[in-house]
């Protein structure tokens, strides 16, 4: 997580690779989105430390890295549970089960969705169309694909998460 | 089954690394036309091939292409929409993922015909596979020499980057496409100017989908004739259709336009999951759906035009007899409204409104006059959002509306005082 590191601990970390990015573009606004999902990758979510850091890297004002990052929804701005289940419920999705679905991760992780559990452990969020309508009802879970879901499906791939520790899925 | 020309590998597993590509012929339409075509002969053939933008609204390719201007002095850009968020609609990850070769070297033919030498990828940041396939691709073919400075010895030079997107179904929208890649938020903005004239950085651009470049190579290595010939003249080539919903088989299909929407839901889409389809959604959520006893419909862009929907991004959704038309209604003016940027207020209020009262509707809470908001909600909306998101969810809701009114009305609680 960035709280454990400092302004400019961030900043060394993400520089040179920054720097990478901004060769892409002719201008260093454009950079603002790779360096923020950059950032993400490092340390799980983005927060002020880091929109700072990005905006001292790139030599932009804060406010436009702070309104990218409030903007898009793949930008995490708190902190998430060790395990993410993004469950599609569109269309597609619904009209095979989704919804049943929903309802089941609901009760089994005992959090609405949008809310993470009380141990830190899973995140769960309703999600738009992921683009994987030939398998829907579909879910996201470390940037993988889990599709023709059943509840048994949902059962067994909880359990694999909850064995092991997030660092090892992705 | 017609030939597959866009999914030809699609099953081999290796079929997204260069060798196998170029083993199949890859890479010699875009020989071709570094050898045979001046750019401007480029422009002329996609023209007179008719191919027409996979991303939407049909737009013919060639025509966009040449309105970028011949004598500016200002770089020109490619942008490839890759955004793919319409909802029941995957073919472009498809592609990506198994085949990507097809589209980095359309992308190198579409600069090559409108003076690019940097164009952008902008692939939604959900489709991870996506987006290592394409950078290997990418990396492929500067090895080879189909990317960097005087590709295959010639006079034209591209770097391709990837812009990975960060979920936001607005940002499919090009002027908003634009915007993002600046580094702003998705939000559309005025046209015009087009983005042909002004575009990314204020420089002329051009922003097609991954479909419609991934034509391209094979418009080239077998010609503009060949390309008019597939399918109905107004609407040629080879074309990805997605299936999905209750349907016994969901997938991506390949076939010339033309077909009727009854043959795709049944022949293709192996029928309905539960007794007989209700209704069919030809070209994702924002395509106004028809029901079943119009399923002889044209699958084309003019015949569904003319039908009071479109092809859009050729999302075909089967609803069989189990699905709700109230609760569909309002799964999908939810997604509207919950994608909805904001700018505009009969998107933003129309549709946070319009939610609220088929959530109401759907819980069997409907009050008299709610079906007659809904409809004047949706004239109050189309036609005077900003952009197509606005519209193509009131045509969506009046569609649902106009055709299961009674399923509605049988949600509307009598005694209830008129809303
Ligand atoms: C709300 C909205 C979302 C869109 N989403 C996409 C998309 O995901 N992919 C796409 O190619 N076009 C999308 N479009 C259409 C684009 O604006 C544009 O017309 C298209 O990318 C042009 O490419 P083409 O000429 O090759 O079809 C969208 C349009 C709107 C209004
Ligand atoms: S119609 Fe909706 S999405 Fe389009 S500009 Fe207006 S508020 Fe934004
Ligand atoms: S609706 Fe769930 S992946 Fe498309």
């Amino acid at each position: 997580m960035s709280d454990t590191r400092s302004l400019d601990e961030i900043k060394s970390d993400l520089a040179e690779r920054v720097e990478q990015i901004m060769t892409r573009y002719p201008t260093a606004r454009s950079a603002i989105m790779p360096s923020l999902d950059l950032a993400q990758q490092e340390y799980g979510s983005v927060d002020e430390l880091t929109y700072r850091a990005i905006a001292e890297l790139l030599d932009v004002p804060e406010i436009w890295v702070f309104e990218v990052a409030s903007f898009y929804s793949l930008y995490d701005r708190s902190k998430m549970g060790r395990h993410h289940i993004r469950l599609c419920t569109n269309l597609p999705c619904m009209l095979r089960g989704a919804e049943a679905l929903m309802q089941h991760l609901q009760q089994r992780l005992e959090v609405e969705p949008g809310e993470t559990t009380s141990d830190g452990s899973f995140t769960l969020s309703a999600v738009e169309c992921l683009g994987a309508c030939e398998v829907a009802p579909v879910l996201m879970a470390h940037a993988q694909y889990h599709g023709d879901l059943t509840v048994e499906k949902l059962d067994a791939l909880l359990a694999t998460f909850a064995a092991q520790p997030a660092e090892e899925m992705s | 089954m017609s030939e597959q020309v866009l999914l030809k590998n699609i099953d081999n597993p290796s079929a997204h690394r260069i060798e196998t590509y170029e083993a199949s012929g890859g890479y010699q339409g875009l020989r071709t036309v570094l050898r045979n075509f001046a750019p401007d002969e480029v422009i002329e053939e996609v023209k007179s091939a008719n191919l027409r933008g996979r991303g939407g609204a049909g737009f013919p390719t060639g025509l966009k292409w040449s309105f970028v201007p011949k004598d500016s002095p200002l770089p020109r850009y490619l942008c490839c929409n890759a955004d793919e968020g319409e909802p029941g609609t995957f073919k472009d990850r498809i592609l990506m993922e198994r085949d990507p070769h097809q589209l980095i070297e359309g992308m190198i033919i579409a600069a090559y015909a409108i003076g690019c030498r940097t164009a952008y990828l902008y692939i939604r940041g959900e489709y991870g596979l996506s987006i290592e396939h394409c950078q290997q691709a990418i990396d492929e073919a500067h090895a080879l020499g189909y990317l960097g400075p005087n590709i295959l010895d010639s006079e034209h030079s591209l770097e391709i980057h990837i812009h990975k997107g960060a979920g936001a179904y607005i940002c499919g929208e090009e002027t908003a496409l634009l915007e993002s890649i600046e580094g702003r938020r998705g939000q559309p903005k005025l046209k015009p100017p087009f983005p042909a004239v002004a575009g990314l950085y204020e420089c002329p651009t051009v922003v097609n989908n991954v479909e419609t470049l991934a034509c391209l190579p094979h418009l080239f290595s077998r010609g503009g004739e060949w390309f008019a010939s597939i399918g109905p003249d107004h609407s040629p080539g080879p074309k990805l259709f997605c299936i999905s919903g209750q349907v016994k088989r969901p997938g991506v299909y390949e076939l010339p336009m033309g077909r009727t929407l009854g043959e795709m839901l049944e022949d293709y889409g192996g029928g309905a999951l539960t007794g007989q389809f209700k209704a069919g959604i030809p070209g994702g959520v924002s395509a106004p759906m028809f029901p079943r006893s119009e399923f002889d419909i044209k699958m084309d862009f003019a015949s569904l035009a003319e039908a009071g929907s479109m092809l859009g991004s050729a999302g075909i959704i089967g609803l069989d007899e189990t699905a709700s038309i109230p609760q569909v209604a309002r799964r999908v003016t939810e997604f509207f409204n919950h994608e909805s940027c904001g700018k505009c207020t009969p998107c933003r209020e129309g549709l946070t409104w319009a939610a609220k009262i088929l959530r109401r509707i759907e819980a069997g809470r409907g009050q008299r006059g709610d079906v007659e908001q809904l409809e004047m909600l949706c004239g109050g909306i189309f036609g005077k959002s900003f952009c197509a998101l606005g519209d193509g969810a009131a045509w969506a809701l009046g569609a649902a509306l106009k055709h299961f009114r009674h399923e509605f009305d049988a949600l509307i609680i009598p005694q209830s005082k008129a809303g």
